[in-house]
């Protein structure tokens, strides 16, 4: 049983690759369009969301031990 | 968190985002590397802004004798340098690709320089004083001096000569040929973001000096 699902996975994915291959698909060709600069953007994107999500952890860091002082 | 915040983080990625996939003018010699307004330019408005809130509070300062002044003062300047440096190296690679070298000895990049080891004597100044009021009320009064260095530097002898930087010589920035209305569309929320940004760490860096006299009194 396990085995004929593996195989049928195999079967439809080969399938559909072909079939990409055949003909224009649209798919998330967003990404991948000619210049190719939405990759960068992304990329860009997700560094500086990283270094922001920092910044909002430190700012959490610090309130925490403002109010340990305060309690003293 | 508060609403500035989530302001700032939005004004940013937004102005990455935007920055990059909005239509600019198309230029000779300038080309895609127009872009950089929303970046270089950008953060040295910001840099502006933080200097002049510093040099209003070194005032407050010298009238109030409030050490919350004084920390205003002396942070805003620390990330307005801390700013001033990115746009400084920043602004050498866009040379180097638009102008044919990382420093061509623009009035307005020299003055630039000038201005920032002014900032850093500030800070060197403050650092050699141990007792904290004098230390504040000589940044104070010193930082008055550095701000009409900035203007002059900046703002007043890139105007009196010739220079590289769009908006000198004689004429105002910002005109109508060196960017139209999409442009501003990024552009000024840019400025916000950075400065929101620099704002951040300011009140950050403030929030650790307050805790750090706490533990000084403590003890």
């Amino acid at each position: 049983m396990f085995r004929l699902k593996k195989i049928s996975l195999l079967l439809i994915l080969s399938l559909l690759s072909t079939l990409s291959f055949a003909q224009e698909i649209t798919m998330a060709d967003a990404m991948r369009e000619s210049g190719k600069i939405y990759v960068v953007v992304a990329v860009l994107s997700l560094v500086m969301v990283g270094l922001l999500a920092y910044l909002i952890y430190i700012d959490k860091k610090v309130s925490k031990i403002e109010s340990e002082i305060d309690k003293k | 968190m508060k609403w500035w915040k989530v302001l700032a983080i939005v004004l940013m990625l937004y102005s990455i985002i935007g920055g990059f996939l909005i239509d600019v003018p198309r230029l000779p010699i300038l080309h895609e590397t127009i872009r950089n307004t929303y970046f270089h330019v950008t953060l040295w408005f910001a840099m502006m802004i933080l200097m002049t809130i510093s040099i209003v509070n070194s005032i407050r300062y010298l009238s109030s004798g409030d050490k919350k002044h004084d920390y205003l003062a002396n942070e805003t300047v620390n990330i307005g340098l801390f700013f001033g440096v990115l746009g400084l190296t920043t602004g050498m690679i866009w040379a180097q690709f638009t102008w044919g070298a990382f420093w061509v000895n623009d009035v307005k990049t020299n003055g630039t320089a000038i201005t920032l080891l002014v900032y850093f004597a500030y800070a060197v100044l403050r650092g050699s004083v141990d007792d904290p009021q004098k230390k504040a009320r000589l940044g104070a009064v010193y930082s008055i001096f550095a701000y009409v260095m900035l203007i002059l530097f900046l703002w007043i002898l890139p105007r009196i000569t010739d220079s590289l930087h769009p908006g000198n010589g004689g004429n105002p920035a910002f005109g109508s040929y060196d960017m139209d209305n999409t442009m501003r569309m990024v552009f000024y929320p840019a400025i916000i973001g950075f400065f929101l940004l620099g704002w951040w760490l300011v009140t950050l860096r403030i929030r650790l000096k307050n805790i750090q006299d706490k533990l000084v009194e403590d003890v």
